[in-house]
This record gives C-alpha cells, structure tokens and sequence, in this order.
C-alpha cells in the first residue's frame, strides 16, 4: 500500500525537477539562441564555416562559429573553476586576471630564461605548462588558505591577488617582454595540419574531465553542502575547510591551464594587459548560467554555456565596430536586466497577481 | 462588552506548496494575556508575521481599537506605529551595537540622537527589570539570557498596545522566567494585551487567561485557560485523544540488565567548549540522558564525544579500545550519530533536497571518491520516508521547506542510515509537535531495545525520565550526579541540580 | 562618550589598532628616511593633497561596507565624471560649479539606480555595481576616446591655487623658508569627514547603518527600514563618489578611459586598513581617513627607498591589505572567544 503510494509521488518530483533544471538553463540558453540570430542578422553569413590556408599553407577552420569556440577557451575553463569556488565559498575570485598575468609570466621565463628575443626554447614546454599550472595553484592556494583558513570574504581575500598578481607576472619575466618561438604557437594557434584550433580541443578535454569528475565524485554536493551550510556539514563529516581550498586550487590550476592557452596564442605576455576584466566577464557567465553568486549551487553546464554567451555577445559588438573601451557598456546593461528578471522581488511581482486572483476565487468558494 | 485590542479576521497566507493559514480568526482583550497554542507548523509563527508585517497577508482584515477601519500593516515599523511590539524566539538585535543602542534604535525618525539622554534611560529601565547589563556594553559581549532580556525590555519600554512573546522562554532559565512573569503581570495591569508563543505547557497555564488553538493553519477554537485541562487542550492541538504518551515505558531498564557489553566509556574527557573533565559509560541497549539546565555542559559533553569541539584532555574508549576522534568524520567512522541541538544551524542543509540530506552523512563515511548512484540515494531515502512517516512532496523537495518536525525526522534518518553503535540526540524533541515528539520517544526505545545505545538529552524532565534509564546530572560544567533505576524521580533530579541533598 | 572599561566595542578597538599604526609607521620614517624628505612638514601636507579624492571616495566605501554591502563602481563613474565634465568645461561653457552640479548628479545617478537595484531589487550588490564599473567606464569611451585636458582657464586658476599654512613650514637647501601648501580639495575631504563621521556616530540614520551591517534581519524586527537604510548607504555613497570624482578632476586636471583604475580596490582596502569589516557592522570614518594615510606613507616609504621595479609599489599596497586582512580575521576570531 504504502510502496504504492510512494512510486507516483516520487516520479512525479522527477518530472518535476527535471523541469526545474530545463528551467535553469533555459535563460541562458534562449540568450545564446537570441545572441546567434540576431548575428545571423546583422551579418548573413555568420553561421558559414570554411576550410581555409594559413599563412604557412597549413589547413585551418575558418569562420564566426569557431573564432567564438576559440576565444571563448579561456573563460569557459575559468567559469568551470569559478563554479565551484562560488558554491563552496559563497563569493567570487577576482583575482583570476591578474593570476593569468602571473602563469603567463612564470611560462615566458620558463621558456625564454633572460632573453627577449630567443632563437630556440630554453625549457620543454611541458616543463613550463606544468610549472605554469603549478604557479596558478600556489596562487588558488593562496586564496583558499585566506578564505577556509582565516575565515576571510573571498571578495576581499582575492582582492590581494588582483592588485598584486599583474605586478608579480611582471616580476616573473623580470620586467622583459621576451616572444618564444613560433612552435610554442600551437597550443594557441593550430597544431601544423589539423584544422581545428587547438584551444577548441583543449576545451573539449577541459570539459570532459569535469564531467567525468562530476559524475564519479561527491564534488558536486560536498561544495553545494558546503557552500549552504558549512557548520553541519562538518558535523556530517565534511571537511569545509578542505573543501574550499580544494576549490580554489582547483581555480588556480584552471587558471594555469588558462594561462598558457593565453600566451600561447602570441606567444608573448604583456602582464598589464594580459586578459583585461576577465575575471568580470568569468563571474558574470557564472551568473548568467543560472548559480546563485551567493553559494550553494553547481550548475556547470549553465557556466560553460554563459561563458559561450558572453563571448557571442563580445564578439557580435566587435563585429558591430563598437570601440573595444565601450564594449563594457552593453555588457553590463544586459547583465543587468538579466539578473533583474531572475530576482525573487521582480518575480514575485509577476508572480503575485496570479496568485492573489487565485485566493479570491478559493474564498469565493468558501463562502458559497 | 468590552471592545476588543485586536482582531484578526478571516486570514489567508500561502506559501509555495503550503497554506500556512486559512480562515483564522484570532481576538485579544485590553489585559489580557492570550496564548496561542499549536504543534509546529500549525501557523502561529506566520500569524505572528502577518501581524507585524513581516509577512503581507493573502487575504483578511486586522481591526485596531480606535481605529475604524482595517489596518493594513506593512513592516514592523508599521506594526509599531499601529503599537504592536514583538520578542521573538531567535533573539533579534544587532550584535554589533550597544545595549542602549539596541534599545532605542528603530523607535524614532528624528534625524539627530542624543546618546547621552538615551544611555542615562536605558540604564534606568535595565535597572528596573534587572537586567545585569551596561548601557554602553556592545550587545554581542552580553551573554545570550541578557540578550534576550534586553529584547524583552525594549518591547516593554515602547508603548505597546499588544505585546507578542513568541517563545521567549526557550532561552532563559526558571529565574529569569520567574522574572519575566512579573513584568508580564505587571503590563498587563497595565492594560496591555499580551499574546503569549510557547511549548511549554506548564508556563502557559501558570501565567495565561485565553487560550487559541491552531491546526494545520485552521482555527481550532478560542477558549477560557480554566475550561481547558491540559489533556484536552493537547487532544485539541493534536487533533486526536490524547493516550499515546502514556504508553511509553522503558522497557530497555530491564534489558540492559542482561546485556552489559560497554559501547562507549570516556575518561576524564574535556574539551575547548569548557567543559570539565567527566566519565561517562554507555551500554548497549542502553537510553542515557544528560540532565541539566541550560549551559549545564550537556551539548558540550556530547559534542566532545562526537569530535565536534577539540578535545583537550582525556581518552575516549570504544568497545573498550582507545579511539583518537578529531574530528566529527572520525567519530561517525567509529560508529557514533549526533543530530545536534540547533536543528537549523547545525542539523539540515536547507538548500540541498531531502535525499540528499538524507544521504549526507553515509557519503561522507563512503568518501569522495565512491559516490551513491542516483537510483541508490532515492532507495535509502524512500526506505526512510515511509520507516518514519516523513511528509515531504518528494525527496526532491529542498528540506528547508519541511516543517521542523519532519526537519528534524530527515536528521534522524541520516544518522539511522549511518547505524551507529552509538547515537546521540540532543534535543531531539525541541520545538516539534507533540506528534512527532511521541514518535521520536518510541523510535528512541525502539532503536534501544534493537540493541542501539542511545543518550538522549532533552530540556524537559518529564520526558526524560520517559525514556532514559540512566541520567548524568549536570551542573556549571561539571559532572555532579548519576541516577538510575528508582532514583530517577523529578524531584531527585531538581535536587542534585540544585546541589542540595534531600535528605538534609 | 562613557567610559567603556571591560571591552571596547569592535569599532573602537579596530581604530585605535589603525591610528596607532599610522603613527608608528610615521614616526619610523621620520627617523630612518629623514634625509629623504620624510622630516619635512610639506610632506604631511602632500600625504593629504595627493589623496583628498580618494579619502572622501573611501569614507563613501566605508558606508557601504559598514551596511554589509559593496560598491566597485566608484572607480568608473569617477572616470566618468573627470571626462564628462572636461568635455563640458572645454566645448559647454561649464564653469566650477556648474561642473560640480554635473559630478554630484552623475554621483547620485549612479548612486541611486544601484542603491535601487541592491536595496529594492535585492540584487546582489557585487555584480550590481560591477555592472556599475562597466557602465562607468564604457560610456568614457562613448564620450571620448583619448585622454583630454582641461582647457578652461578659470577652472584652472581655481585648481592651481593653494592654501598658505600660516607658521608651518620647511627650511630648504638655501635656507629660504618655505610655507607648507595645502590644495582647496584637502579642505572639502576634511569637511567630508567630520560630516560623515557625525552622521554614523550622532544620526539614527548612521546608526541603522550599523545595525543594517550587524544583522539585517534583526534590524528589520528592530522597526528599521532595512531597505531604505541601504539605499540611503549607496545613495550617500554616490555623493561622496560624485565629491571624490570632482576632487580628482581638480587635481589631476585630466581624463581618459583608464583613468582612476583600480580606485576602488584603493578605497575598499584603505577601509579595511582602516578597520571597516566587510562583514558589515563595524567601522569608522577616522579608521578610513588613517587607513588612507597609512596606505599613502607606505606607498611613499616604498618609492624612497629607491627600488627602480616599477612593480614593488603594487605589490607593497597588496601586501600591506593582505596584513590587515589576516590581522583582522585573527582578532575577532579571539575576540569571539
């Protein structure tokens, strides 16, 4: 009897959340949707990829679609590593920029030691991409012993990072700006006679571990449970403190990934300018994806595809011919009414009328 | 007739998925101290909202007296201005101000405040009532009984019309309740009306004239306190008659006789929490209690034994080998349960589903890297849903939306997935309907006849006395008395607390 | 004030950790880089000429983060005030106050809709005025491109001229004495903060600020208006933020898109320094005046001192914050117990 009574009830709460979660992404999916017609739009030829020649006669994939899948490389693997941090430690890394700054740094040292202009590498880049990798997680470190540690805002603890990370990069190539040699190039770039752009394949992989991680892990619901209520999961048997580092470790080490797709795209660093406001645009597909910025939810399809908006949206407003300065206006208006509709208040608004009218006709009832 | 303070009519209030009041009706006298009765979530708390504005109503009318028509009530500003003041439950100041602070703040909107005038009031009306506490103290420095006094005082200083407590006793001991009931008796010749929240009992027939009775957001009734004994009135809150509680016996007082293998047994332990060094022996098939007042150091010794405060001194024995608990994994690995006091704060994840809260703590054992399958996590937490009748829309509901008593059934459920050697419930039963709290007694016997050994800590005696076999008495920290068998009688208990022997 | 003997309320306990470490940090400097300017009167002046903007932008920080919220936009709308009012005192015929008049409205204007959105909307804060520091800095670049002067001679005659300090003074090599100079701007950031200093002490309004930080929704049951507190915190934040931007564009004269970059991680970390906890709740507009002091003679320590990297200067004021951060999440954590 009671098994009975059970079956429907539960099945019918997965239906229920499976559109629930259709919901969740439904923002910022149509956005995406809404973004790519609107460039078929403006630009008819928008959607046509073609095989084409490089300058050294390799084959290439050429076309809007792939340069949004290329550029949008460096924030869909930071959005990754900014989901977790937000779920678990209930704020925002803003330090991610300045971070790449310093990867990028330590990389071109590594490769290039004290030349500007050097005629072969100094290091397999192996040797720099893990190095890099590994100066991206002591930095993650950094910030998660100041935010599990000593208890600090992430905001505020990352706020460190950000002022001094562009300044330490620089500090890592001791104030050179060396270019590496083109072979560095592919990672960036393409690899000689494969067309598609190496950046691309490296998401791909990104992508396919943090599944994997997610599906054959408890990191999902320990950072959720974490990030909703650190005192009784520890009193569960969770490690909070672990667990936030971890993320940002985790953080640092999609920073370092990041960082060398970065340089290896011109193979050179200039750690002042190195990825300008990215680590604005990062939180924002965070946002966009559907995750509360105040903890507690793991929605990483949402972030990879909020990243992919937001790269849409930076390169429609190129194409556009909007000055690169002002391309920050249109970003935030749209932000801004998008995160406007999904508050409770504007909601409830809408909501509330429906449900008032609702009340009325039940009293209605009552009484008659 | 008199015409009435307050009336309340016809109230509606939803929430998603709840109807947290339908058609109430609710009046209240000049002078007259009114409770309001109810098991968890029969609506008091979100008529009490309603009432001060946290909440906007669906439908409904409040009248005021002098005022003819209905008062739409906004913010508790409004509330204030329509002279309604409220204590609430959770103590709602701010840490970070002054005593004095916290008692004027809010109350004017003159641009400008004159500290000076205001500490010399303040220190004149906590000097009134009692209140050990400087004006210029910062609030968060005071303890947590002060805290609620000065709350109290700050309702009694504004000029109320209708004053509503909403269990403002929970934290406050028999003095200071003592206390308290002067000042209500003391506004209520006054001419206030008082509405009066809480679990208790006992208090509320020592203090109330009226009593209205909530159910399942319905209006039960309104009654006179002398025509409604005890019995009924719970049978009215209830819904049922009443019975069940008299079933209860400890039939595990004569098992344990049999089986004595000792599960758990710590030696002079202590922790960073304050409390002082204690044994303590739990056998299996064995209910334990820790008896005392609060900030007796019950919580504190249980969560020493869990691992949840730092150990400073003294070993803990697990069926007789000496364990090293650190941390609260470490404990639950040795097979030891905690469903902690403050079931909000430290007990549910509310954003996270039932089945997942429900799955917690046996993942957590299993690791990080073996996660439950999603079929597996739904079977364990439908077994559980229906082993103990938890009403939830699915087990995908987030538990936040859960009243407290089927809250608290999902901790229970987490820790009995875990089947512990040993589990510890403190306070279980607090804040919860009458219901659910027979249900937890009788699982707790249960669960203590199938061979589990149990503490079981409770603030209310009478309930302890139901269920435990063995009582730690416990006293400013310490350790100050064991009582077992025929010892464990009412007055024993308040004796060896009091630390005066009876028969002297 | 009353005597407070057992303990000091976390506001006056973190001040006094500030001031006093300003005046150690002076005083060191006083006796080991003396030779290098750090003796001379003029130099405590400039500490406030250099700085005028960023004190009256970090008082207006310090509100924001006393009520437990953020503003990150003061940095672009502060860019946004120096170029909008360039471009109209050059081609519009502007003159100082109605130049002024312009700042203070940007100021309120971005005050007011994020105050709107935060308080009413209860968006999050954070990404409110990020979205803020896009809008600020992007129309910049809608507006003008390039960097752009002032060319408005009145409003430079204006901006060039300096207080004597009567008595005050340094000696310089030729033995000629030299009366200490302080700018017009250091005056209105003074003014700036007693006004606000007696607003958060003396005023309800200052005080639901404190209690809007302490606990928000004890502050509601305690008959506050939470809501309008914290629109009147951004509010009055971007006041102040329309006084700094105008005090910048008095001093630097100059504006382009990334100018005042970073401006506001200056004042949320001079807040910190000063005893402001992001948490909300505790802080004082003394603690953030020393706060950008300290900030302000370190920096300076670091230039004197003579590393020709041009990157210690970023690096000491992170390491500087990172100090007080740590200090400060050490203390209350005692002090909790």
């Amino acid at each position: 009897m009671t098994k009975n009574n059970i079956k429907p009830s539960t099945q019918r709460g997965v239906s229920v959340f499976k559109t629930i979660s259709k919901h969740r992404l439904f923002i910022p999916i149509a956005f995406l949707m809404f973004l790519l017609l609107l460039n078929i739009f403006i630009k008819p030829g928008f959607l046509r990829i073609s095989l084409g020649r490089d300058s050294s006669g390799n084959p290439v994939l050429i076309g809007n679609l792939v340069n949004i899948l290329n550029n949008a490389t460096e924030l869909v693997i930071l959005a990754i590593g900014m989901t977790l941090v937000t779920a678990s430690s209930k704020g925002q890394d803003i330090s991610v920029g300045s971070t790449i700054a310093i990867v990028g740094g330590v990389i071109m040292r590594v490769l290039c030691g004290n030349e500007t202009q050097p005629t072969e590498l100094k290091a397999p880049i192996i040797l720099a991409f893990l190095l890099g990798c590994l100066a991206g997680m002591v930095c993650g470190a950094f910030n998660g012993i100041l935010v599990a540690k000593f208890k600090i805002q992430p905001m505020v603890a990352t706020l460190i990072l950000f002022t001094a990370g562009r300044s330490i990069g620089s500090m890592a190539m001791g104030g050179l700006k060396p270019k590496a040699v083109s072979s560095f190039g592919y990672y960036g770039n393409f690899i000689p006679g494969f067309p598609i752009p190496t950046p691309i394949l490296i998401t791909i992989l990104v992508v396919a571990i943090t599944y994997i991680a997610l599906k054959k892990t408890n990191l999902g619901l320990y950072t959720r449970a974490v990030g909703i209520n650190d005192r009784s999961s520890r009193l569960n048997g969770l490690n909070p403190a672990k667990i936030k580092f971890m993320a940002y470790v985790i953080m640092g080490f999609c920073v370092g990934i990041a960082g060398f797709v970065q340089s290896s795209r011109v193979q050179t660093v200039n750690p002042y300018t190195i990825v300008p406001g990215i680590e604005m645009d990062v939180i924002l597909a965070v946002a966009l994806g559907g995750n509360s910025l105040g903890g507690g939810t793991v929605n990483m399809a949402g972030s990879i595809i909020g990243a992919y908006t937001l790269q849409t949206l930076t390169s429609m407003l190129t194409t556009l011919n909007v000055n690169t300065n002002a391309v920050p206006v249109f970003k935030a208006v749209i932000i801004i009414l998008l995160v406007a509709i999904q508050t409770p208040a504007v909601k409830n608004f809408f909501s509330n009328k429906a449900k008032v009218s609702k009340i009325i006709s039940n009293q209605g009832k009552e009484s008659a | 007739m008199q015409e009435p303070l307050l009336t309340m009519k016809n109230i509606y209030k939803s929430f998603p998925g709840v109807r947290a009041l339908q058609n109430v009706n609710f009046t209240l006298y000049e002078g007259e101290i009114h409770a309001l009765m109810g098991e968890n979530g029969a609506g008091k708390s979100t008529l009490i909202k309603v009432l001060t504005g946290v909440y906007p109503m669906d439908g409904g009318e409040i009248y005021i007296k002098g005022e003819n028509r209905p008062v739409h009530i906004k913010s508790p500003q409004d509330a204030h201005k329509h002279g309604i003041s409220t204590v609430y439950q959770e103590i709602t100041l701010c840490p970070n101000l002054t005593v004095a602070e916290n008692l004027f703040i809010g109350r004017n909107d003159e641009l400008l405040v004159d500290w000076k005038k205001n500490n010399s009031r303040a220190e004149g009306i906590l000097e009134e009532l009692g209140i050990p506490a400087k004006p210029t103290q910062q609030l968060s420095n005071c303890s947590i009984a002060v805290q609620q006094m000065v709350a109290i005082a700050r309702a009694v200083d504004m000029d109320c019309k209708v004053l509503i407590l909403d269990e403002p006793t929970s934290s406050l001991d028999d003095q200071e309740v003592t206390k308290l009931f002067l000042l209500m008796r003391e506004l209520k010749s006054r001419g206030v009306g008082i509405i009066f929240v809480t679990h208790f009992l006992e208090q509320m027939y020592a203090i109330c004239d009226k009593i209205t009775v909530l159910r399942g957001g319905e209006l039960v009734g309104e009654y006179k306190v002398m025509d409604l004994p005890r019995v009924e009135l719970v049978a009215k809150m209830m819904g049922k008659e009443l019975g069940d509680l008299a079933d209860i016996h400890n039939k595990a007082q004569t098992d344990n006789e049999n089986t004595k293998e000792v599960i758990i047994e710590t030696v002079g332990l202590a922790s960073n929490s304050g409390v002082k060094p204690f044994d303590f022996k739990a056998y299996k098939g064995e209910v334990t209690g820790f008896a005392g007042l609060l900030g007796s150091g019950r919580s504190e010794c249980v969560r020493a034994i869990f691992g949840a405060d730092k150990v400073t001194k003294g070993k803990i024995k697990i069926k007789g080998n000496e364990v090293n608990i650190t941390s609260p994994l470490k404990a639950m690995k040795k097979g030891i349960g905690y469903l902690p006091e403050d079931r909000g704060r430290d007990g549910i994840i509310g954003d996270l589903s039932v089945r997942e809260n429900i799955v917690l703590a046996l993942q957590a054992m299993r690791g990080f890297f073996r996660p439950f399958t999603k079929a597996q996590a739904q079977a364990f937490a439908d077994e559980y849903i229906s082993l103990l009748n938890i009403k939830t829309a699915s087990a995908d509901t987030p538990v936040k939306s859960l009243s407290g008593g089927n809250q608290q059934k999902v901790i229970l459920a987490r820790w009995l997935l875990t089947h512990p050697d040993y589990l510890i419930l403190d306070e279980p039963t607090r804040g919860i309907d009458i219901g659910t709290k027979v249900e937890i007694q009788k699982l707790v016997l249960r669960l203590a006849s199938e061979g589990m050994s149990v503490t079981f800590i409770s603030a209310e005696i009478e309930e302890m006395l139901r269920t435990c076999s063995r009582l730690i008495v416990m006293r400013d920290l310490f350790v100050v008395g064991e009582l077992e068998g025929d010892d464990m009688t009412q007055d024993k208990i308040m004796y060896t607390i009091a630390g005066v022997n009876k028969s002297e | 004030m009353l005597k407070r003997k057992e303990s000091p309320t976390d506001t006056a306990f973190l001040l006094t950790i500030t001031i006093s470490l300003f005046i150690v940090i002076y005083i060191l400097s006083i006796i080991f880089l003396g030779d290098k300017g750090f003796s001379k009167i003029q130099m405590f002046f400039n500490l406030f000429n250099e700085n005028a903007a960023l004190i009256v932008i970090a008082c207006g920080l310090s509100i924001v983060m006393i009520t437990g919220s953020i503003d990150i936009s003061v940095g672009g709308s502060t860019a946004l005030i120096c170029t909008s009012c360039i471009v109209c005192l050059n081609n519009y015929g502007f003159n100082f106050f109605t130049a002024l008049i312009l700042a203070l409205v940007i100021g309120l204007t971005f005050g007011a809709v994020q105050g709107f959105m935060i308080a009413y909307l209860e968006m999050q804060p954070f990404i409110v005025t990020l979205a803020g520091m896009f809008l600020g800095r992007g129309l910049v670049a809608l507006i003008e491109v390039n960097q752009i002067q002032v060319d408005n001679p009145s409003f430079e005659l204006l901006s060039g001229a300096r207080i004597q300090i009567p008595f005050l003074g340094d000696i310089n090599k030729r033995g000629v004495f030299i009366q200490s100079k302080l700018e017009y701007g250091v005056v209105i950031a003074i003014i700036v903060v007693c006004v606000m200093f007696w607003l958060l002490r003396k005023t309800n309004l200052g005080r639901s600020f404190y209690a809007v930080g302490g606990n928000s929704q004890s502050a509601l049951m305690l008959g506050i208006n939470v809501k309008k507190t914290r629109f009147n915190a951004h509010l009055l934040c971007g006041l102040l933020a329309g006084i700094g931007g105008f005090l910048y564009l008095f001093h630097t004269r100059s504006g382009s898109v990334q100018q005042a970059t970073g401006l506001e991680m200056d004042a949320i970390s001079a807040s910190i320094i000063g005893g402001t906890l992001l948490t909300g709740g505790v802080g004082n507009i003394f603690g953030t005046l020393f706060g950008v002091l300290t900030s302000g003679i370190v920096l300076l320590i670091v230039t004197a001192i003579g590393s020709q990297d041009p990157w210690w200067p970023q690096i000491t004021r992170a390491a500087m914050l990172c100090f007080f951060i740590v200090l400060q999440s050490i203390i209350c954590s005692r002090k909790r117990k």
